[in-house]
């Protein structure tokens, strides 16, 4: 009689609490092939960013965060079958960070279709800053286009703001991703009067002698890396080894990790690269990552990652997609959110110092807001420089804006083009 | 004298330097292939490996640290010590050699007699399994590897070409020490091949399997030999490259530039790799010189390696040094 009793107190427990709803957050992570070794510390980034919240804090707003793991391996069909095999896990997946160019093209009408938002923060197609015509697509804080105002605009400020006559060299990867700076670069050198010399470098970039011979020749005054993977390293070595001043060398934000100049050991002292948050491990969050996570055996990967340059990145990731739900929780009076309404969460986030600073990352990132015209933010950045002696990249300066006059007028045409060809009627 | 022809002797002192990286790589494939006829695919995940287990070594690295601490819950990842570089090379030549013996026991004694496209394929599998156990064994992180090569510019070649020409000459300390190992590399493979009793036993293999076998050859000995020996070229060629970009799974892509350098010089010369590869290097860097960077738009030094070995090609389908093979009915 008692275990009847007892069997039917809990049946009745059962059926009077709420159904047990999660938040489903997907990491396409890419953990193995050649350039695991930044995939790696991003993913444990983003994921321990979210292991924190549903420890300390019971997931966001009450609702625990089911991350979803699927190893792409940087490769865009694979990264596919995970969109595809994941998209209705749990109940159904809030948001993509896709990270990589190639799997974002692919991924922007599947997503429109299915109606969940990504987030391609610092990647993938940059005219989706445009929200009238991208309207499940995100890229804030910044974008490539302000990434290579961000670059001119600090060789200005170094140069007293005339950079008319000098020589500027892009040395890029000969692919969609390494040109996506040049017509920016073009409107900035007409603008500015700078010489921009283009240098190509085939995938992978092992081999670069040719374009550092030509550099050593024509003596630029300033060169603009837009490398990944090994290609980083090589160009900062080949630089190292035509004695080019590394002062002089800035890289976009994916050629700007500890990996990168790692192999040139202390001869890339001094190399500098762009970013859109703020480097090393000193704040308070990183303390309680310490130890609700670390600690505790429940970090993505080995917990050696911790304050990388690349971890902090997808901290930040998974920082703007926990505000970007909690946002979305608060408009819709809901703790278990769907993918549209995780949408309009994106769509009206700001992020404010006052907000960072209450999160434990005060100054971590630029202060922006989200809109539905503009779903790249306020186009800010800095620049970071290695340190060798310390070992770390430092921010050198505060964050600045990007050419809005340029850059606007580069994502309307570009967004334009895309809406007529796929037949999209622009608007909020 | 125009500085066009200055610059072009430059790049032209380059290309050579660059071919002879190239031939580094090429050189494993052309042992393998001399003496079992397969067509290595796993070679430049070889030179990884090999380049990996170095630095792994050197810097006192618990080997499948990662695997342990998950099932043991320990947290282990360095021995607390550091080897010299070159007891550590004679160490990574160990574990090459127990890998050779690895790979002849566990695939190739089994596929004796099967055709050379199942060979094949089989290097393909190889080489998948390769870089996954590198990667378990040694991590997935960009490593730095340092064994004392200096690197950057040759101050005196700098200063000697400036007073004669009034411009100083690029010339990478690295590639002239990869020169000079090449260099003397070739020349023991020749002398082990020519005058030892094995490096004959294994050009006997090379003719003819079955005859090598009826004089009391021992098929297995050889192979594992041939396979050690290429696994040290690997590591040879693992240490030039890894030393330049640092020691990443990307290595593994290297074999893609011997590729042109086998097709021109032959499969089955060790003396062609190197010729092909100071072609390949040379021709390169002068067109992507002359016609690619300033009438192209630059980047054209991959594929027009393989435009340079499909002209050779056409007009020498075995290749500057390879063997022509006529089969009578």
């Amino acid at each position: 009689m008692r275990q009847k009793l007892m069997t039917a107190a809990a049946v009745a427990m059962m059926a009077a609490s709420p159904a047990l709803a999660e938040l489903t957050i997907v990491d396409t992570s890419y953990r193995t092939g050649p350039y695991a070794a930044n995939g790696i510390p991003f993913s444990d980034g983003y994921q321990d960013y979210f292991t924190l919240l549903n420890e300390r804090d019971g997931g966001i707003g009450g609702e625990m965060i089911n991350l979803v793991e699927c190893e792409t391996g940087y490769n865009t069909e694979k990264g596919v079958e995970c969109y595809e095999a994941t998209k209705n896990a749990g109940d159904g997946a809030l948001v993509y960070q896709p990270l990589s160019t190639g799997i974002t093209y692919q991924l922007i009408p599947k997503a429109t279709a299915d109606g969940i938002p990504l987030h391609t923060m610092g990647y993938g197609r940059t005219s989706a800053k445009n929200g009238e015509v991208f309207k499940w697509v995100f890229n804030y804080p910044a974008n490539y286009w302000d990434g290579a105002s961000h670059a001119i605009t600090h060789i200005l400020n170094e140069n007293g703001g005339d950079i008319s006559g000098r020589k500027i060299a892009l040395v890029y990867h000969n692919s969609a991703y390494g040109k996506e700076p040049i017509r920016t670069l073009e409107n900035l050198a007409e603008k500015h009067g700078f010489e921009l010399t283009l240098l190509p470098v085939d995938h992978p970039g092992q081999e670069q002698k040719s374009q550092w011979l030509q550099i050593r020749r024509e003596k630029p005054d300033n060169v603009i890396m837009w490398g990944w993977g090994v290609m980083n390293q090589v160009a900062i070595q080949e630089a190292v080894n035509i004695r080019f001043p590394m002062d002089q060398f800035i890289g976009i934000w994916w050629s700007g990790s500890e990996n990168d100049v790692k192999p040139a050991g202390d001869r890339a002292d001094g190399y500098k690269a762009l970013t859109f948050h703020n480097l090393g491990d000193d704040y308070p969050v990183y303390a309680d990552i310490q130890e609700h996570v670390v600690d505790t055996g429940k970090a993505a990967g080995a917990g050696d990652q911790v304050g990388t340059v690349l971890y902090n990145r997808g901290m930040y990731a998974a920082m703007l997609a926990a505000e970007a739900v909690k946002t979305a929780q608060e408009m819709h009076g809901v703790t278990a959110i769907s993918a549209a309404q995780m949408r309009d969460g994106m769509e009206n986030l700001e992020m404010t110092e006052e907000k960072m600073a209450a999160l434990g990352l005060p100054n971590f990132g630029p202060e922006f807001k989200v809109s539905c015209e503009n779903h790249g933010g306020n186009g800010f950045g800095a620049v970071s420089q290695w340190d060798a002696e310390a070992g770390e990249f430092t921010l050198i300066t505060d964050y600045y804006q990007s050419d809005q006059e340029i850059i606007g007028k580069l994502v309307a045409e570009d967004s334009a083009q895309f809406a007529e060809e796929n037949g999209i009627e622009p608007g909020c | 004298m125009p500085e066009q022809f200055i610059w072009g002797m430059e790049v032209f002192l380059n290309g050579l330097m660059a071919g002879v990286l190239y031939a580094l790589v090429a050189l494993g494939f052309v042992l393998i292939f001399k003496a079992s006829g397969i067509f290595n695919f796993a070679q430049g995940v070889l030179a990884l490996f090999a380049a990996l287990t170095l630095v792994g070594i050197m810097e006192g690295q618990v080997p499948f640290s990662h695997l342990i601490n998950a099932v043991f819950g320990t947290d282990v990842h360095y021995f607390g010590w550091n080897v010299p570089a070159l007891g550590a090379i004679l160490l990574t030549m160990v574990v090459m050699v127990a890998l050779a013996w690895a790979v002849n026991q566990f695939i190739f004694r089994h596929l004796v007699g099967q055709e050379p496209i199942i060979l094949f394929m089989a290097t393909i599998g190889l080489a998948y399994f390769l870089e996954g156990f590198g990667d378990m064994m040694w991590g997935s992180d960009i490593k730095k590897l340092d064994v004392g090569l200096p690197q950057g510019i040759n101050s005196a070649i700098d200063e000697v070409t400036y007073n004669i020409f009034g411009y100083g000459f690029f010339i990478d300390n690295l590639d002239l020490w990869a020169t000079l190992v090449a260099a003397l590399l070739v020349i023991a493979l020749v002398l082990f091949a020519q005058f030892s009793k094995h490096g004959r036993a294994m050009r006997a293999v090379a003719d003819d399997h079955q005859a090598a076998l009826s004089v009391g050859i021992s098929l297995k000995f050889i192979w594992v030999m041939v396979w050690s020996l290429a696994g040290f070229v690997a590591l040879v060629a693992g240490i030039m490259w890894g030393t330049k970009s640092g020691v990443q799974f990307s290595l593994s892509l290297i074999a893609l530039k011997a590729l042109p350098v086998l097709m021109l010089g032959g499969f089955t010369s060790i003396p062609g790799a190197i010729v092909g590869g100071l072609i390949i290097g040379v021709g390169e860097k002068l067109f992507e010189f002359l016609i690619g960077a300033p009438y192209l738009g630059g980047a054209t030094e991959i594929w027009f390696a393989y435009v340079l070995a499909l002209v050779f090609l056409v007009f020498r389908p075995q290749g500057l040094f390879g063997e022509k093979i006529i089969e009578r009915v």
